[in-house]
C-alpha cells in the first residue's frame, strides 16, 4: 500500500482594504449597493481608458511582503494575462508575471510536530479582481451570464507558498496565520465577503499534481484537501494514476470536480502593461513601520499576562480576539483567558458568530461577577448565554435566573448533612480514596442545587473531615 | 513556417473566426509576414534596454462612478442592473 | 460644405466657444479619440453604435479652448493601414486627387483639412499615420513626443508607440493646436509633464541636420528623394549644417515595429466581446462561441490579420523569438538615435517613400506595410516627427520628415516653420 507523503502549496488572493480600486477611483464598498453602482469607464474597461496604480494598494502589498521577509526587488512591473471570459472587462487581467513586487520570504506556522515550521514562499504579486458573474436559476442550468463589474478592479495580492505543506491541517494554519497578519497589518478585512480565494496545488509524493481551484471560505481548504488526499490515495491504491489536472471545489458537497476542459492548454500571452511603466519602490520598504505582528503579541502575552503558550496562540490568531482579550483581561488575565479562549469560543463558535458581535463591557461586568463569587463558574455560562442572546446587563441575568451563590449557611448545613448521610463515603475518604471527596462535593452541590462555588466546596469539605 | 492549422489554432486561442474558404490565401499572406520577421533573428540576445519611464502613482481618493444607465447604456442586452453576457458552461 | 472625400464618419456642427486660444475655430476628431455623446467607432463595424460616455483628455482640452469639434474623422479600422482603405465605413478620397488614398491611418483628418472642412485637425501616430496622410494631402502633420500628449480617451491600438497628435495647413496651425492638448493629464501616468508652451520661430540656423543614407535606400521613389533633397539644401541655405548619418538599425527597425504593435493589439482588441458594448453576440450560445462569432463578423480582414499576428508573436515558445527579439531591435532604433542626437539636432528625409497610390494598389498587407519604413522609427524611440510640404512630384504632394530629441518638438517646429517660411516665401 502506498502511503506516500502529501505535499500541498497554496496560492491565496486576497482583497486589500483599499478606499478605491486598483487603477481607477471607483469606491471598493460596493457590497451593501446593486449590481453596477461602482463602475466607471476604466474598470469597465470602455476603449480608450487607461490604468493608474493606487499608491496605497502598491504600500499594503509592501507591507505584507515586509511583515514575510520577503526581498523587494528594484523593479518591478505589471503585465498583461490575456484569456477570455465572460466576467473580465478587456480580455486581459492586467497582474503582476516575471517582475513581482516581492520575491521569497516564510510565514511561521505552528508544525505538526512541536514548535514552529516555516513555510516558505515563491512570490508576492498585485493584480486586479475580475468581475463577478451571476447565474440565475443556478450555474449549470443558467441560460446566459450577468455581470456585476463592481469588482471589477479591486486590488488584490496573491500570494504564493512553496509545497512546503504537508497536511490539511496545517495549510488551514497557514491561512490562518496569513488571514491574521494582514489583519494586523490593517491591510485586509476578512469579514467581507468573496474577500479570500485559494487555489492549492496538491500532490501525494511521487505522483502527479492536482490543483484545486475555486475555494473561497477559510474552511473550505481543510475540507478540499482532505477529500483530495482521500480521492488521490484511493486512486493509487487501487494502482491508478492520479492524472495531473485542475479540479474544482464545490462547498456545498465538500468534493472536488474534474474542469470540464481538463485538456484546454492555457497559453496566456503575458507581456509587459504598455500602460504602465515599471514600478521603483523597493526604497519605501524602510519607511515602512511594521504593527505588533500575531507572533510579537502571542510572546507579550506569555509574558505580559502569563499565559500558557495555547492560550496565547489562540487570543493572537485573530486581531479582534486579542484586541477583546485586552480590553477585558484586567486585573485577572488567567481568568480572562480562560473565560475567552475556551468559554466565550466554544460559544460563538456554536452560534456562528464572530467576536466582533460581543460587547467587552457585558462580557467584563461578567468575570467581576464568577471572580467575587457572586455566581459559580457553571452559573457563568449560563450567564454569557444570556449575554450573548440577549441584550440584558449580567447582574440583571443573575437576578433574573436566581444564579448568586447562596450564602454560607446552607453549604455548611448541606456539608453537615452530607457527612452525616455518607459515613462510608467518609470512611473511604480517611482511608485514603481520593475519589471519596469528589464523591462527597457532589452531594454538597446536589443539596446546594449547583449554586455554590465548587471550589470552595471541595475547600470546605476538606477542612470538615479533618476535623 | 505555420500551416493553416497553426492559423486555425490561433486564431482560436485569438477567439477570431476565419472563415473557411480564406484560410488558403490568409496562411500564404500571414507566411509572407513571418519570413520578413525572420530578419529579427539576426540580433543578438543583448538585454533589450530599460525602458527609462517609471509608473506615477495615484493617491487613493474615490471619485464618482458613473451612473448605473451610463454602465449600461452601451450594452447590447442588460437584466436587473446587470450586464447580460453569453453563458459559461 | 459637402464632404465628398468621405472624410468624415460623423458631422457635428458644435459651435464652439468665443474665449479661448482656438476660439470658434473648427476641428475634425479622427474616431479613434473618444467624444462623449458622440459615436466614437474606429471606423470598425465592431463599435457601431457606441457612444463613450466620457470625454478623451484632448477633446475635454479642445472644448475649454473654444474649439468648434465639427465631426469624427474617417480612419484605417483602429488605426490600421497607410490608406484609409480599411475602414469599416468606406475608403476616404484624397482631395489633391480622388483616385488616389489620402495616406493613413488619420485619412480623414488629413483630407478634412485639405479640402477646407476643418481648419485643424487631430490624428494619432502609432507608426506614422499622421505623418504620411500629412505627406499624401500636402498639409503639416506632428507627432509629438510620446508621453508629452494624454493619450486617455485615445482607443488603445498599440499603447507604447502610438500619440495624438496636431494636422493642419500650416506649421504655425499645428503648433497653435499642440499648445491646447499637450497640457497634463493624471489618468495617463506615462506623461512626463512636459507641456509645449512653445512659439514657433522660423529658424534653423546654426542647427546641424544629419540626413540618414538609409531615407534614401531601395524602395525610395527617385523623385520623391530629389524633391526632399531639395528641401534640405533649402534649410542648408537657411543656415543650417548638413551631416550625412547613418541608422544601421532601420535593417530591422519595421520587423520590431509590426512586431509590437501587432502583439499589443491582439491584446488591446480583446475587450471587444460584444458584452459591454458594440454589436451583441447570442448569449445563450456558450461565451466561446458567441465571442468567436461577434469577433470574426465584425472585424475587417486585416484588423484579423494583425489580431493574429499578434496572438502568434505572444504564445508559447514564439515569445522569444519575435516579442523578445522585436524588444532588443526597437532598443537598437533608440541607441541610434540617441547616439546621433548627441552630434547633431535634427534628421531629416522623406515621409513616405512614395507619392500616394491608387486606390487599390496596395492590395498586398507586406506591400503595405513596408511603405511604413521611414516613419516608425520616431515611434519605437518616441522622438517628436513632422512631416511639412516640400513640393510635388506629378502634381502629388511630397513630404519632408523632420525628427528631433526627446521633448525637443520646439526645435522641430522650429525648422519646419523655417523651411515653410523659406518654401512659400
Amino acid at each position: 500500500m502506498s502511503d506516500g507523503q502529501v505535499i500541498i502549496g497554496l496560492e491565496v488572493h486576497c482583497q486589500l482594504d483599499t478606499k478605491t480600486k486598483l487603477f481607477c477611483g471607483c469606491s471598493t464598498d460596493y457590497r451593501d449597493d446593486g449590481p453596477n453602482t461602482h463602475v466607471c469607464p476604466v474598470c469597465l474597461g470602455l476603449p480608450g481608458t487607461m490604468p493608474a496604480v493606487n499608491r496605497r494598494a502598491v504600500e499594503f502589498a509592501l507591507k505584507v511582503a515586509k511583515a514575510f521577509h520577503s526581498e523587494i526587488p528594484e523593479e518591478c512591473e505589471f503585465s498583461r494575462k490575456n484569456y477570455f471570459y465572460p466576467d473580465l472587462n478587456k480580455g486581459y487581467q492586467i497582474t503582476q508575471y516575471d517582475r513581482p513586487l516581492a520575491l521569497g520570504g516564510y510565514i511561521e506556522i505552528e508544525g505538526e510536530e512541536d514548535g514552529e515550521k516555516r513555510v516558505r514562499l515563491t512570490r508576492i504579486h498585485m493584480e486586479e479582481d475580475p468581475g463577478r458573474l451571476v447565474h440565475k436559476g443556478g450555474g449549470d442550468r443558467a441560460r446566459y451570464s450577468l455581470v456585476d463589474y463592481n469588482r471589477s478592479g479591486v486590488p488584490l495580492i496573491e500570494i504564493v507558498t512553496e509545497p512546503d505543506l504537508r497536511s490539511p491541517k496545517e495549510a488551514r494554519r497557514l491561512l490562518a496565520k496569513l488571514r491574521a497578519t494582514l489583519e494586523y497589518l490593517g491591510v485586509y478585512d476578512s469579514e467581507k465577503e468573496g474577500s479570500l480565494r485559494v487555489d492549492a496545488n496538491i500532490s501525494i509524493s511521487g505522483h502527479d499534481r492536482v490543483e484545486v481551484k475555486n475555494i473561497s471560505s477559510y474552511k473550505g481548504v481543510e475540507k478540499a484537501l482532505t477529500f483530495e488526499i482521500t480521492r488521490q490515495r484511493s486512486l493509487i491504491r487501487r494502482g491508478a494514476t492520479v492524472e495531473r489536472e485542475t479540479r474544482h471545489f464545490v462547498e456545498a458537497r465538500g468534493t472536488t470536480t474534474a474542469s470540464r476542459s481538463k485538456v484546454e492548454e492555457h497559453d496566456y500571452r503575458y507581456f509587459p502593461e504598455p500602460d504602465l511603466p515599471p514600478l521603483r519602490v523597493a526604497s519605501w520598504v524602510a519607511e515602512i513601520a511594521l504593527p505588533e505582528l500575531p507572533d510579537a503579541r502571542r510572546e507579550r502575552f506569555m509574558q505580559q499576562y502569563a499565559l500558557s503558550v495555547n492560550h496565547a496562540r489562540t487570543l493572537t490568531g485573530d486581531l479582534r480576539l486579542a484586541e477583546f482579550y485586552e480590553a477585558v483581561a484586567g486585573q485577572e488575565p488567567a481568568l480572562a483567558a480562560t473565560w475567552v479562549a475556551d468559554t466565550l469560543l466554544g460559544e460563538l463558535n456554536y452560534r456562528d458568530r464572530t467576536i466582533a458581535t460581543v460587547d467587552p463591557a457585558r462580557f467584563r461586568a461578567l468575570l467581576g461577577l464568577v471572580k467575587s463569587g457572586t455566581i459559580t463558574d457553571r452559573s457563568g455560562v449560563e450567564v454569557l448565554r444570556a449575554v450573548l442572546d440577549t441584550p440584558e446587563e449580567p447582574a440583571a441575568i443573575v437576578k433574573r435566573l436566581g444564579l448568586a451563590v447562596t450564602g454560607e449557611d446552607t453549604v455548611a448545613t448541606a456539608i453537615t448533612e452530607v457527612l452525616a448521610e455518607h459515613p462510608q463515603a467518609v470512611a473511604d475518604y480517611r482511608t485514603g480514596k481520593g475519589n471519596a471527596l469528589n464523591y462527597l462535593a457532589g452531594q454538597v452541590m446536589k443539596k446546594t442545587r449547583g449554586r455554590a462555588d465548587p471550589r470552595d466546596i471541595g475547600r470546605r469539605l476538606a477542612e470538615a473531615l479533618t476535623e | 513556417m505555420v500551416d493553416e492549422s497553426d492559423v486555425r489554432r490561433i486564431a482560436e486561442l485569438a477567439d477570431v473566426g476565419i472563415p473557411a474558404d480564406e484560410l488558403p490565401t490568409f496562411t500564404a499572406q500571414f507566411n509572407r509576414i513571418l519570413e520578413y520577421f525572420d530578419i529579427l533573428d539576426t540580433l543578438g540576445d543583448a538585454r533589450a534596454g530599460e525602458r527609462r519611464l517609471h509608473t506615477v502613482l495615484r493617491e487613493d481618493e474615490p471619485c464618482p462612478s458613473l451612473p448605473r444607465e451610463a454602465v449600461l447604456g452601451n450594452a447590447a442586452e442588460n437584466e436587473d442592473g446587470f450586464v447580460k453576457a453569453p453563458r459559461v458552461m | 460644405m459637402e464632404d465628398r472625400y468621405n472624410a468624415y464618419l460623423l458631422r457635428s456642427d458644435e459651435p464652439g466657444g468665443s474665449m479661448g486660444p482656438l476660439a470658434g475655430r473648427t476641428v475634425a476628431v479622427k474616431d479613434n479619440i473618444s467624444t462623449a455623446g458622440l459615436e466614437t467607432t474606429c471606423g470598425s463595424r465592431i463599435l457601431k453604435g457606441y457612444v463613450p460616455p466620457y470625454d478623451a483628455h484632448v477633446v475635454t482640452l479642445l472644448r475649454e479652448a473654444g474649439a468648434a469639434i465639427n465631426g469624427k474623422t474617417n480612419m484605417d479600422e483602429f488605426g490600421m493601414g497607410s490608406t484609409t482603405e480599411n475602414s469599416g465605413f468606406g475608403p476616404t478620397l484624397n482631395p489633391v486627387d480622388p483616385t488616389r488614398v489620402p495616406g493613413g491611418s488619420s485619412g480623414g483628418s488629413a483630407a478634412a483639412v485639405a479640402a477646407g472642412l476643418a481648419e485643424l485637425a487631430l490624428g494619432t501616430d502609432t507608426g506614422g499615420s499622421i505623418r504620411c496622410p500629412a505627406a499624401f494631402c500636402g498639409i503639416v502633420g506632428l507627432k509629438p513626443t510620446y508621453g508629452r500628449v494624454s493619450r486617455y480617451g485615445l482607443v488603445a491600438y498599440a499603447n507604447s508607440l502610438e500619440t495624438i497628435g496636431p494636422m493642419a495647413r500650416t506649421v504655425g496651425d499645428v503648433s497653435a493646436l499642440y499648445r491646447v492638448i499637450s497640457r497634463h493629464d493624471p489618468r495617463d501616468t506615462t506623461m512626463q509633464g512636459r507641456p509645449y508652451e512653445h512659439d514657433p520661430a522660423p529658424t534653423v540656423a546654426g542647427r546641424r541636420i544629419g540626413v540618414p543614407a538609409e531615407f534614401f535606400g531601395e524602395g525610395v521613389d527617385s523623385r520623391v528623394a530629389t524633391r526632399v533633397e531639395e528641401a534640405i539644401e533649402t534649410l542648408s541655405a537657411c543656415g543650417a549644417t548638413i551631416v550625412p548619418v547613418s541608422m544601421p538599425s532601420m535593417a530591422s527597425a519595421l520587423a520590431a515595429y509590426y512586431v509590437t504593435c501587432t502583439s499589443e493589439a491582439s491584446s488591446n482588441l480583446a475587450r471587444y466581446d460584444g458584452v459591454r458594448y458594440g454589436p451583441g453576440g447570442e448569449t445563450a450560445r456558450p461565451w466561446h462561441e458567441a465571442f468567436t462569432d461577434v469577433r470574426g463578423s465584425h472585424f475587417g480582414e486585416e484588423v484579423r490579420r494583425r489580431i493574429l499576428l499578434g496572438t502568434f508573436a505572444l504564445s508559447a515558445g514564439y515569445y522569444g523569438k519575435y516579442y523578445g527579439k522585436a524588444q532588443t531591435a526597437r532598443a537598437n532604433v533608440a541607441a541610434d538615435f540617441e547616439r546621433l542626437f548627441g552630434t547633431i539636432d535634427l534628421l531629416a528625409g522623406p515621409t513616405m517613400p512614395t507619392v500616394a497610390y491608387r486606390l487599390g494598389e496596395l492590395a498586398d498587407p507586406l506591400s503595405m506595410y513596408l511603405a511604413d519604413i521611414l516613419t516608425v522609427p520616431a515611434n519605437l524611440a518616441g522622438v517628436p516627427a513632422i512631416s511639412v510640404p516640400c513640393g510635388e512630384v506629378d502634381g502629388l504632394p511630397v513630404g519632408l520628415q523632420l525628427m528631433g530629441r526627446m521633448f525637443d518638438d520646439e526645435a522641430v517646429i522650429d525648422a519646419a516653420a523655417a523651411y515653410e517660411a523659406e518654401a512659400t516665401a
